[in-house]
């Protein structure tokens, strides 16, 4: 385990290394002055061009500057916005518990409903059940996020008026920020209207959890559904069958942990695509999260902004893939041969 | 709504285990969702729904109606106010004033006991006083001033009216007696210390932060009199103001004031239709009879002193021949562009002043829409095959032009009639702007809202010759006929003479004609029904202090 451990670790560096380099040459390949692009000022005089210019080491070879780099990404000196002029670093950390927040709801959401419908389906895969679980999951999984998301916000907000159609939590309600994680800070907050808060709170995520959440669960049913008939097929199932034990004990003993463990490392899989969807749920909903803001920045030309989120984004897909990989292998000593 | 009260219950006893039970909650949320009982505080407050971020927080350094609509009347007083009925001006912080016989010097008697906010960064140990209101003018006009340089020294509304050349010295007399003594007589004076820039800041913050070394934030939290404090404000996200409960006027109604920035305009409707905003600004006209169609939702309307133009760069050639600007007037056909940009909802203009102002000229023709005539004279002025020529469409919606480029779409194909070819140009609105001072342009498509009910502030901050050497003259015009007779209406006070000038400058604008004039549009404002108490002011921002919600 620790050799395969040191060999996952070996290549985790790799990737950083890859990507520090390319988020390194972003600042140089982005139009425009690469001063401005790597400090994100907007109005630089002689004075202080000279001093960036020895912050940064441009009068060094592209080594130094590179090493520059590294250290002022590991100090959190991440350089301005170009549209707020605030601290690149600050800004994330205000968006990004926003963004984990849905994500993580959506995940979770996926989860409670894919593996028991997966389950299901795969138990019974001739039945009407089992045949409209799987029909629901072609439908689920080709539906455009977008359109998706708008139709729920005609259906629940404009024509009901059940549920909001933006944001995070009503604007009347104030919440002093700690966590950045909206239902935390909701039950830490001294305030009088706190259940209310909670309460509206829940009813701005319902949404675009759901919005988010389909592609994933859709995924879900399907791939535990392939499992478990993959695994229903196996020797040691009959043998099970053939001791004389009931057909739940088989399923929950024999099928189900061996067809649940590939799912682990589904989940570092399907992050990468979460996220992008969560990019678009957020823009749908006004989420102000990391998301709409890369999105804006991007309309905006932020070079810094871009940089600086392409970072932080690629860093959490690659840790949270190689999290579940390792973990996977901690489940499962075949994987570790690999 | 009998449904509240079942739902109240319910929340009651979901919320007590709302830890154990998020995910039950959440499944019943989607079976009834119902409207939680807010609390004290949440209920009575109101939300606005804004189409962008205020660009700062102090009235004398913006010209944005956006950012006056949110600041101005909330945050601040002025010495005197419009009345938004008729335009007369009446007592603001000041309770009375006096002019001298020369017109040149103003005494102001100020309103005692009225007190400043007191918010998480400022307790003034102090009433408003004289110190204030000169605090206040000498930063626009003193160099020395320890603020005047903060934002960069620049006062817009202020410049474009040439304060600073005209305000000599304000001296507290005593601590309720403030004069101004001008350089020369300026019947606008008041009209100007009237409008939502000439907002009152507060000396003594001002002294405090010196003290702390922190003079940048004067501008970020503000301190003024108004019915409304500061809270909060998160880029992009909301503004957020609580009641000011000692405000001298009294009867503030919301307790919490919020204002949601929803730039799209679509998105902005939606949250009306939820009942996410009670208010929403500038909805679209295109729109307006959608949402009339709704009980849950009023649309108010409300003249508005404001004019949309195309200019033309009468420095250029050829538009520097008055027979090509006539010819491009009579070329248009303004009914097509009053249907199809406003939607019928303006009124045709014959000349920059709107209809409702007192200097109104009643005798200037209707335009005429005649390509053969406009032909004639191109052929009169040597083009008589035409020229080709740039029309600037202003990239963003304003009152007066909802829909520049449309405008221009439809220009261009009157103006191929007689032979001139139009290309239609636009720029991100900052470097629009920026282009436009520097007069690049051939001609522009854009217009000017009016900051106070004075006939004045439609001539000289757009075509005087101060204006053009400002860079915001779209016209690129400089005439001293006309700068001298908008000179002398400033010069007197006496109202009959001033409209005896101000119809001969408009005469003469017809005559010469460096923008054709287009239309004076309505202004429109959705509103939840449940709200009442608000109402537009056709003379400047929006004031919400006595909204008040009513049960639908």
């Amino acid at each position: 385990m620790s050799r395969y451990l040191l060999r996952r670790l070996y290549l985790m560096a790799f990737v950083f290394l890859a990507l520090s380099l390319f988020a390194f040459s972003l600042g140089y390949l982005f139009p425009g002055d690469v001063i401005q692009n790597l400090s994100g000022l907007r109005q630089i005089d002689d004075e202080q061009r000279q001093q960036l210019i020895n912050y940064y080491q441009l009068d060094q070879n592209y080594l130094q500057q590179y090493l520059a780099f590294l250290s002022r990404i590991a100090q959190g000196n991440w350089g301005l916005s170009f549209a707020s002029q605030q601290p690149l670093l600050q800004e994330i950390k205000l968006l990004l518990p926003a963004t984990l927040e849905l994500t993580a709801y959506a995940l979770l959401l996926s989860f409670i409903l894919g593996i028991p419908l997966g389950i299901v389906a795969a138990f019974k895969p001739h039945s009407l059940i089992g045949k409209s679980i799987s029909a629901l999951a072609i439908a689920g999984y080709s539906l455009p996020i977008f359109w998706w998301g708008l139709l729920l916000i005609m259906l629940f907000s404009l024509a009901l008026g059940w549920l909001p159609s933006a944001g995070r939590l009503g604007v009347l309600y104030e919440i002093p920020h700690s966590s950045g994680f909206m239902l935390v800070d909701i039950l830490q907050a001294d305030v009088k209207y706190r259940s209310e808060a909670f309460h509206n709170a829940l009813r701005h995520l319902l949404l675009p959890t759901i919005v988010l959440a389909t592609f994933p669960t859709t995924v879900m049913i399907r791939f535990v559904r392939d499992a478990m008939l993959n695994v229903w097929e196996q020797n040691y199932i009959k043998t099970a069958q053939a001791k004389g034990l009931s057909r739940g004990q088989v399923l929950y003993r024999h099928g189900l942990r061996n067809a649940l463990l590939p799912v682990i490392r589904q989940i570092g899989l399907q992050f990468s695509t979460l996220i992008t969807l969560a990019m678009l749920t957020e823009v749908i909903f006004s989420w102000p999260g990391i998301g709409r803001w890369l999105i804006d920045s991007i309309y905006q030309r932020n070079y810094p902004a871009i940089q600086a989120g392409l970072l932080v984004i690629s860093t959490m897909v690659i840790t949270i893939n190689m999290l579940t990989e390792i973990l996977h292998a901690l489940f499962n000593p075949l994987a570790r041969r690999g | 709504m009998n449904l509240s009260n079942y739902c109240s219950t319910h929340t009651i006893y979901c919320c007590a285990y709302t830890k154990y039970a998020a995910a039950l909650l959440v499944a019943w949320l989607m079976l009834s969702g119902c409207q939680p009982q807010m609390p004290q505080t949440a209920r009575s407050g109101l939300v606005y729904c804004s189409e962008g971020s205020p660009e700062s927080f102090n009235p004398q350094l913006v010209t944005s109606g956006t950012t006056i609509d949110i600041i101005s009347q909330q945050l601040y007083d002025r010495l005197v106010d419009i009345d938004p009925d008729n335009g007369d001006i009446v007592a603001g912080l000041a309770t009375s004033w006096h002019v001298s016989a020369d017109g040149t010097r103003y005494q102001f008697n100020l309103r005692d006991n009225v007190s400043f906010h007191s918010t998480r960064y400022f307790s003034p140990s102090r009433k408003f006083n004289a110190n204030d209101v000169q605090f206040t003018f000498n930063r626009i006009t003193d160099l020395n001033h320890p603020f005047h340089f903060e934002a960069g020294g620049i006062y817009p509304y202020f410049q474009s009216v040439d304060w600073a050349n005209l305000v000599k010295k304000v001296e507290a007399i005593d601590d309720y007696t403030v004069t101004f003594e001008l350089q020369r007589p300026d019947s606008s004076f008041l009209s100007n210390l009237a409008t939502d820039f000439a907002a009152i800041l507060s000396a003594e913050y001002g002294q405090q932060l010196l003290a702390a070394k922190q003079p940048g934030q004067i501008d970020r939290l503000p301190v003024g009199t108004g019915p409304f404090r500061f809270r909060e404000y998160q880029k992009d996200i909301l503004v957020r103001f609580y009641r000011h409960n000692d405000y001298w006027r009294g009867n503030t109604q919301p307790e919490q004031l919020v204002f949601d920035i929803v730039p799209n305009n679509a998105r902005r409707m939606a949250k009306l239709f939820t009942h996410e905003c009670d208010i929403v600004a500038y909805p679209r006209v295109a729109e307006l009879e959608l949402i009339a169609k709704r009980e849950d939702v009023t649309v108010q309307e409300s003249t508005s002193m404001n004019v949309g133009f195309w200019a033309f760069n009468t420095q250029k050639p050829p538009f520097d021949q008055l027979e090509v600007r006539q010819a491009l007037g009579m070329a248009i056909n303004r009914a097509a562009i009053m249907q199809a940009v406003y939607y019928g909802k303006a009124t045709p203009a014959y000349g920059i002043l709107p209809p409702t102002s007192w200097a109104y000229n009643a005798g200037l023709p209707a335009p005429m829409y005649s390509p053969a005539k406009a032909r004639a004279l191109l052929t009169k002025a040597g083009y008589p095959n035409g020229f080709t020529m740039n029309i600037w469409a202003m990239p963003v919606q304003r009152l007066y032009n909802p829909n520049a480029l449309k405008m221009a779409e439809l220009m261009q194909a009157d103006l191929a009639q007689i032979g001139i070819k139009a290309n239609i140009i636009s720029y991100e609105w900052n470097s629009f702007r920026q282009k436009l001072g520097n007069y690049e342009h051939d001609s522009v498509l854009i217009g000017w809202a009016a900051d106070n009910a004075d006939p004045d502030n439609f001539f000289r901050p757009l075509l005087s010759c101060a204006a053009r050497d400002s860079g915001s003259n779209r016209a690129n015009w400089c005439d001293p006929m006309f700068d001298d007779i908008i000179g002398q209406a400033l010069l007197t006070a006496d109202q009959q003479q001033r409209r005896a000038l101000y119809l001969t400058a408009q005469q003469y604008l017809h005559q010469q004609q460096p923008l054709v004039a287009i239309a004076h549009s309505q202004r429109f404002q959705a509103i939840s029904s449940s709200v009442s108490g608000v109402s537009i002011n056709p003379y400047g921002g929006i004031s919400l202090q006595h909204a008040k919600r009513v049960s639908p």
